[in-house]
């Protein structure tokens, strides 16, 4: 017989109540699983101050990133997807978009905007992995034309920074058909001379990496990305082989001759400003 | 080869062709009209049968074993045809064919996907599948046409651009990526049939044109109904579910403006009636090709770039 006994079986005390830490003021990295303070991660560029895992970030942090004093103005905000096709898979794809928008707060998978860098102005793309893997439907197809459109316009640089699983499946044939949308607009834009930095992060595949992501004058990388056409379960089903270590990274990338850096993301704004001042 | 719902077609034809012997032994008047009945009978179960095709089946129709590929169309519908080989860089890609030839008279540049009819050809083609230099010389030698003033015509048939370790390598992305910038760019008129199999990224590699048209039973879409289903429901079963839902036949592709018009196959499908196919093809060809000539360069160009830009529904 024991001392004391319980009188009630089970742990009764609420998890929010034992936490001895208020919520997010630590960090864990989820590659070295070192923790570290979470101002101390984010003044450093959400990247971390052990190993310097890139987290995957959204526009809203980019653009905080980019943007002198966090000022920008953003490009066709009220943009939203249509269901041309009536697609329907586990879920309809308008509550799909409904329940995506409501959770991220976005919406689509891309936001554009104009504004300075280091003072000097540029237009910038950015896309949301968060919204529906990053796919890319009709409106992002359309955002980033139009931000081509904008850059045109204003003869100023345009940044695109893709994270994408490719093209979004509900809009089967029109998602497609944003790959030749971009690339037309872009056509212009190379031959009117300005500059387009295209910056892949992790992940950027499918049709955006058949399209606008590997199209600038410029293709730079997050250290780390995982960049590729087809996705590395469909490469080893159809070769039946394993895959190389480090395939389809931004520095196998890199050293087989298809981008031009790889940047650091704390280093990001402060080369993106010697690049195109070097090019005025 | 024969599909499920060529198969009761095909069993009536035997029994007709039965039929006719007979009559040219018996020369009997009332078997004469039977078989002539019997005719009538069997030509409106075909046309029953291929007005109401899924879109399951059109997909199937599209990859039927006895259709014809891109080299039988060119070599059918070309008095002349020099193949023209190489990337100048990698290799030379057998899934990608090009080659200029003569057609009604003028030099046309042709360039296409190229599938393989049995085990060793299949290999020798990829499937159709091409890697980064099978898109590296299609636009070689779309820039070799411009260079001439000649026009492009591309035929499309790939399950794909090929997923593999090399591609990867070579930067499929990258290949893709290129073509559909450069071809928006070329000063010559460029059409762009579909033949067979149009997927995805693979397919819109050479597909982009003052004219893009598909075969009346071909597909065209963002993924192939096999791949659809595995990610929807994880199991390749459901494809002809995947295939209604991604709406990829002609017609469907017409409907939503993505498409500029389809060309009709014989009764039955292409492979029934090559010869017929390639003779529609021949003057689709002819007749495009004279209506883009009237236009001026670089109002095609716009026109080619402002028809793509308009593709895409949404909501402000």
């Amino acid at each position: 017989m024991s001392w004391f006994t319980r009188k009630e079986k089970n742990i009764h005390t609420p998890t929010e109540l034992k936490r001895e830490a208020p919520d997010g003021l630590w960090y864990k990295c989820p590659e070295c699983k070192k923790v570290m303070h979470t101002r101390e991660h984010k003044s450093h560029a959400h990247t971390c101050i052990h190993c310097n895992h890139h987290e995957k970030i959204g526009s809203e942090e980019y653009f905080e990133l980019l943007f002198d004093n966090n000022e920008f103005t953003e490009l066709d905000t009220t943009m939203t997807s249509q269901d041309p096709l009536g697609f329907s898979d586990t879920k309809s794809y308008p509550d799909r978009i409904a329940a995506t928008q409501k959770k991220t707060g976005l919406r689509d998978a891309v936001r554009t905007a104009h504004g300075k860098v280091n003072g000097m102005e540029i237009v910038a793309a950015c896309m949301d992995f968060s919204f529906i893997g990053g796919s890319m439907g009709s409106v992002v197809g359309e955002k980033i034309a139009r931000a081509v459109d904008h850059a045109l316009r204003n003869r100023i640089p345009l940044l695109v920074i893709s994270r994408s699983g490719g093209a979004r499946m509900m809009e089967a044939g029109f998602s497609l058909m944003q790959m030749a949308k971009t690339s037309a607009r872009l056509a212009l834009l190379d031959q009117a001379g300005i500059p387009f930095v295209s910056l892949l992060t992790d992940p950027t595949t499918g049709g955006v990496s058949a399209s606008y992501a590997m199209l600038g004058d410029f293709n730079i990388a997050e250290p780390g990305s995982m960049i590729g056409f087809a996705g590395p379960r469909v490469i080893r089903e159809t070769i039946g082989k394993d895959l190389p270590k480090d395939f389809q990274s931004a520095e196998f990338v890199l050293d087989h001759g298809f981008l031009d850096f790889i940047v650091d993301r704390k280093d990001l704004k402060n080369k993106l400003f010697t690049l195109f001042s070097m090019l005025q | 080869m024969l599909l499920d719902f060529e198969k009761p077609i095909a069993d009536l034809e035997a029994k007709l062709a039965e039929m006719k012997q007979q009559l040219d032994v018996e020369r009997n008047e009332d078997l004469r009209l039977a078989v002539r009945s019997f005719e009538d009978n069997i030509l409106k179960l075909k046309r029953e049968t291929f007005q109401n095709l899924t879109r399951w089946q059109r997909v199937q129709l599209s990859r039927h074993g006895d259709r014809p590929y891109t080299l039988d169309y060119i070599y059918s519908i070309t008095t002349q045809f020099i193949e023209l080989h190489g990337d100048r860089s990698v290799r030379d890609d057998q899934a990608m064919v090009g080659g200029l030839g003569t057609i009604d008279g003028q030099s046309v540049m042709f360039i296409g996907q190229q599938k393989g009819r049995n085990t060793k050809q299949r290999q020798q083609r990829n499937f159709g599948m091409a890697n980064p230099e099978g898109y590296r010389k299609a636009l070689r030698l779309m820039k070799m046409a411009e260079k001439f003033g000649k026009p492009v015509v591309t035929f499309i048939d790939t399950p794909g651009a090929f997923p593999g370790i090399e591609a990867e390598e070579r930067g499929q992305g990258e290949a893709i990526a290129r073509n559909l910038r450069e071809m928006f760019m070329l000063k010559v008129p460029v059409i762009c049939i579909i033949i067979g199999e149009g997927a995805s990224g693979g397919a819109l590699g050479i597909g982009i044109g003052d004219r893009v048209l598909m075969l009346e039973n071909t597909w065209y879409s963002v993924i192939s109904p096999e791949s659809c289903s595995s990610i929807l429901w994880r199991s390749w079963d459901y494809k002809e579910q995947a295939a209604e839902a991604l709406k990829l036949t002609a017609h469907d592709m017409l409907h939503f403006g993505l498409i500029d018009g389809i060309v009709e196959e014989p009764l039955g499908g292409a492979h029934t009636d090559p010869v017929a196919m390639s003779r529609i093809i021949k003057n689709t060809i002819i007749s495009q090709l004279t209506e883009l000539s009237a236009i001026d360069p670089l109002v095609r160009i716009d026109q080619r770039i402002e028809k793509f830009s308009s593709m895409g529904i949404f909501q402000e």
